[in-house]
């Protein structure tokens, strides 16, 4: 290992040991005390995102090829950074109050971290199954973290068997680019795949094996069917984390993957991509209209979010559009993330043991009572339509400017048309928590406050102010 | 300049100061609350008269522009830009204008939530002071799809029974309109390299994607003007809405659609305007004709105003298609004109209803007799409606029936000739509806007052207050219109004569 090797990864090399040692140190921690771990693991976080900003600019390649530090990787990996301490603010309190303060689940999701971090490195499609797994078995964990609730449980093994399912895709489409090109490593692949080189076909499939494998995890239609489910069923603050940081990862390693390796099979994987994001963006919609539970809707529309997301991709192939689709992607992630923990802060604001309080029927009245938490969940649901003056809208228009530079006028008007149907159930929220009476109960924690108070201030603020977003976004360049 | 000193920065901004205090307000002192934000909303108009005394009406171009880069990465290229001109300072006085009186007609009338109301109404006029004074149209964008936010509150809150269902058709048809814009917006600025609107005018666009864009434009102003067919929101918005959010609704955000149309569709695609226009003018001429028979058809009130506004804003729709000089300034000064006495109209029906907690027709009759400050003011405001000479509203129509007669581009006078019907049929319906209210014998109303042992009472000098200004408006611009026009005129003349110069190419 030499010394460059290390610089590409001593983050996540810091981030690893920590967590190791957190987990010894936890022992240590009575149980009543459990809270300390929360502030080691957030403090563990804390110093990686230092460490992380301090590699701003540096573009590197490690392990032969295998791992690569770029400026799409500082930036996935502080958005990943930021989101988990997001999910340790939102869980500190909560577990405690549902009685599920464990040390573990502090550890699960650094190691969870880690194992998105180095998705947003892998520059191989071995450390791209490596970091999947590494990712994914913890939240497995933390999905059934509320055992014996059968629910969680549920959404436990569920998560589980169709993740298990999604790797095993992923794998195998893996040794299908492998048998056509006779190498793993995403550079190597693009220059062994190029026009007219021999099993091109192949390769297409292992692209389309691969794409399945992560349609599965950012939850695309036709892919998407644990997703309801288990954020039903998981705890919300692990819903939170997952959804939000699951997805980053996810997104970060089919950017990568697609860009860097799969340019060559453009034509054939666009027409897919469409049908995918179309799909989705449909399906996820529509569907989110029927539900009475926010935990489902905020599935529901965390799925039709991935199908956003997933129009980014849709020009990935256009020389002069890839540069503008990536950093759109990156902008709506960020966008996505912060605006989906602030709602997921206001779920779990008002959620009650044993699964109640989760009806939005229970939000009814939430202005009269806690104006301030209704206002904050009206920017939340107001961005996640994508209406000003909120991140979504910012977000949601560069999306569809990557679109229609790529000249897919299609998939754009599908686009702005499921964003109305979702001013529908959006909107509904709203409507319940103002214009219906009602005497909710809150949960009032000031780091659940703070961070919900802090997550709609900024979807507001940085709307109004974007353009060191923007230009982060623009210069988070794939380095490869 | 200092960024916040800038005069429409200041203009645009100012009732956020109202809304920041507010927050700070316990909303148990609902007076102090409303004094707040009336001072706010009168300093305000204040500064838009301010804004008025600084513009040179001469100049055809933007005055006193604001223009700072906003977003500028890699080949964005959005700026923060407010400008006024002859096209829309008159709708910005219009805004300032209606927003304290509003304020002021909701004393009684609003009692729940005041402090969430007063910040709602301020952000409103925020983002509709926003829509009139950007121009660069993310920006615009913005502003745009930010006034949908507090009017859906508005509605929503302090409607009457059926609100949430008239809010939420309000939010859905207007965004779905509005998205289509979005993408034509983004074509625009990604192709054109910018988007600000004066560095947009006279891009070379190839005739059939102009189409394509005007249309798309043209969804989301045709659907908050509205027009015919697009109009269905609108009775809902209108009769749930409280009766301030009812006057800046008819009063303002209407305007916002036919605005567009100027502001953006005829400079930006002209060609489209120019082959679009007859198709608009049929449009409109419908829009006049149904909107004034189905106004006589209602039995309620609100109902019957809010249809005459689908019959008003037609004639402003076939005066801006006329695309000649006559039609266009006549047609925003029946914006303003149906901004007063429209406003005055809903403000009206809101103080009777207050008194009497119905709005059927049926059940009025004989309250000239009773209330014959209300009955004269509530007279005026209805002559000017149906466009009496003399009054503000004849001015406009006539103005616009003259451009639309000339028009080369609609290039068929039968259209000005139908249309010229509906101010015959406004006669009708505005009457029908004062004869039922104020003549004949008295109706169910006064005696079911009576019986609830107060009576009927006439207008209180609040009342009088809040009608006074829009009277002397309907009066002035009756008599002596020529200021207005004189506001308007080079800059309608500058828009027009570009036109011209597409219809011979």
């Amino acid at each position: 290992m030499s010394q460059t090797d290390f610089i590409t990864v001593w983050p996540l090399t810091f981030l690893v040991i920590w967590s190791c040692a957190l987990l010894l140190v936890d022992l240590a921690i009575p149980k009543d005390r459990k809270g300390l771990t929360a502030l080691l693991a957030a403090l563990g976080l804390a110093l990686t995102l230092s460490f992380t900003l301090m590699q701003i600019g540096q573009a590197e390649t490690g392990f032969s090829g295998m791992v690569v530090l770029d400026g799409f990787s500082i930036f996935v990996n502080g958005l990943l950074l930021v989101s988990g301490l997001l999910g340790i603010a939102l869980a500190y309190g909560y577990v405690k109050r549902m009685g599920l303060e464990r040390g573990e689940y502090y550890t699960l999701l650094l190691f969870s971290v880690t194992g998105m971090m180095l998705m947003a490195q892998a520059a191989d499609l071995i450390i791209v199954f490596l970091a999947l797994e590494l990712l994914s078995i913890p939240l497995y964990v933390l999905a059934a973290f509320a055992r014996p609730r059968a629910e969680s449980e549920e959404a436990g093994l569920k998560y589980f068997l169709l993740g298990a399912f999604a790797t095993g895709f992923v794998v195998y489409g893996t040794a299908l680019v492998f048998g056509a090109t006779g190498s793993t490593n995403l550079m190597t692949i693009v220059q062994r795949a190029a026009p007219g080189s021999p099993n091109l076909l192949l390769l297409s499939i292992g692209a389309a094996l691969i794409l399945v494998g992560f349609g599965f995890k950012v939850a695309a239609v036709p892919f998407h069917m644990w997703t309801p489910d288990v954020y039903q069923g998981a705890p919300s603050a692990v819903t939170a984390f997952m959804s939000s940081g699951a997805k980053i990862a996810g997104f970060a390693a089919l950017l990568r993957v697609f860009a860097t390796a799969f340019p060559s099979i453009a034509v054939d994987m666009t027409a897919i991509l469409w049908a995918l994001a179309a799909l989705t963006m449909i399906l996820g919609n529509v569907i989110a209209i029927a539900q009475s539970n926010i935990k489902r809707l905020l599935a529901y529309s965390s799925i039709a979010h991935a199908g956003y997301i997933l129009m980014a991709f849709v020009p990935y192939g256009n020389p002069d559009v890839a540069p503008v689709s990536i950093a759109a992607g990156l902008f709506y992630l960020v966008a996505y993330a912060i605006t989906n923990f602030g709602a997921w802060g206001v779920v779990i604001a008002l959620e009650k043991s044993e699964g109640r309080g989760l009806e939005i029927g229970d939000y009814a009245g939430l202005a009269r009572k806690h104006p301030v938490l209704a206002a904050a969940m009206t920017v939340f649901m107001l961005s996640l339509i994508g209406l000003p003056p909120t991140l979504g809208l910012v977000g949601k228009i560069y999306l569809f400017r990557a679109v229609i530079d790529g000249g897919f006028y299609g998939l754009a008007i599908i686009g702005v048309l499921t964003s109305l149907i979702s001013a529908y159930y959006y909107l509904r929220v709203v409507v319940v928590m103002y214009m219906r009476d009602g005497e909710p109960e809150t949960e009032r924690e000031s780091f659940l406050d703070f961070t919900t108070i802090a997550t709609a201030v900024a979807t507001v603020v940085i709307s109004l102010v974007p353009q060191f977003l923007f230009a982060w976004a623009y210069s988070a360049t794939l380095g490869l | 300049m200092n960024f916040f000193l800038q005069p429409l920065t200041l203009l645009t901004f100012f009732p956020l100061v109202g809304v920041l205090i507010l927050f700070f307000i316990p909303r148990e002192q609902k007076d102090t609350i409303r004094w707040i934000a009336l001072i706010v909303s009168l300093i305000t108009f204040g500064l838009s008269l301010w804004v008025l005394a600084m513009f040179n009406r001469a100049d055809p171009n933007l005055q006193l522009v604001a223009r700072y880069n906003w977003i500028t990465v890699a080949d964005w290229n959005i700026q923060y830009f407010l400008g006024v001109d002859g096209l829309s300072i008159l709708l910005v006085l219009l805004t300032s204008f209606l927003t304290p009186i509003s304020i002021l007609s909701t004393w009684t009338a609003v009692e729940e939530r005041v402090k969430d109301f007063m910040i709602f109404f301020l952000l409103l006029e925020i983002g509709m002071m926003g829509v009139f004074l950007a121009q660069d149209l993310f920006l615009f964008y913005i502003f745009w799809e930010f006034t949908l936010v507090p009017m859906y509150f508005l509605i929503g809150i302090w409607g009457g029974p059926r609100r949430i269902y008239a809010a939420i058709k309000f939010f859905l048809y207007t965004m779905a309109g509005s998205i289509l814009m979005l993408l034509a917006i983004l074509w625009l600025g990604i192709n054109g390299g910018t988007f600000s609107v004066p560095d947009l005018l006279g891009a070379d666009i190839d005739p059939a994607t102009q189409m394509w864009l005007f249309l798309a434009f043209a969804a989301a102003f045709a659907i908050k003007v509205p027009m015919w067919p697009l109009h269905s929101w609108l009775p809902d918005a209108h009769v749930e809405a409280p009766t301030a959010g009812s006057v800046i609704l008819a009063g303002v955000m209407l305007k916002l659609g036919t605005y567009g149309f100027l502001r953006f569709n005829i400079p930006l695609f002209p060609e489209a305007s120019v082959q679009a226009a007859p198709w608009i003018a049929l449009l409109a001429t419908i829009g006049i004709i149904y909107g004034a028979a189905v106004s006589y058809a209602q039995g309620d009130v609100k109902k019957l105003v809010a249809y005459s506004s689908v019959s008003h804003l037609g004639f402003v729709m076939l005066g801006l298609f006329a695309l000649n000089s006559q039609g266009v300034q006549g047609a925003i000064l029946q914006m303003i004109n149906h901004g007063l006495s429209t406003g005055a109209l809903f403000l009206l029906v809101g103080m009777i209803y207050e008194q009497t907690h119905t709005r059927e027709l049926n059940v009025y009759g004989g309250l000239w007799k009773i209330t014959p400050v209300f009955g004269t003011i509530m007279l005026i405001a209805a002559l000017s409606s149906m466009g009496l000479p003399g009054l503000n509203g004849f001015v406009g129509e006539f103005t616009i029936l003259l451009g639309a007669f000339g028009s080369q581009a609609i290039n068929n006078p039968w259209f000005a000739g139908v249309s010229a019907l509906g101010v015959i049929m406004a006669a009708v319906y505005i009457l029908f509806m004062f004869q039922k209210m104020f003549l004949g014998p008295q109706g169910e109303v006064v005696e079911e007052a009576e019986h609830h042992g107060r009576g009927l009472r006439d207008l209180n000098w609040r009342e009088i207050a809040i009608m006074v200004p829009i009277l002397i408006l309907i009066f002035w611009i009756g008599l002596y219109p020529r200021p207005f026009f004189e506001l308007m005129a080079p800059a309608v003349d500058q828009l027009v004569g570009s036109i011209s110069g597409v219809a011979i190419r």
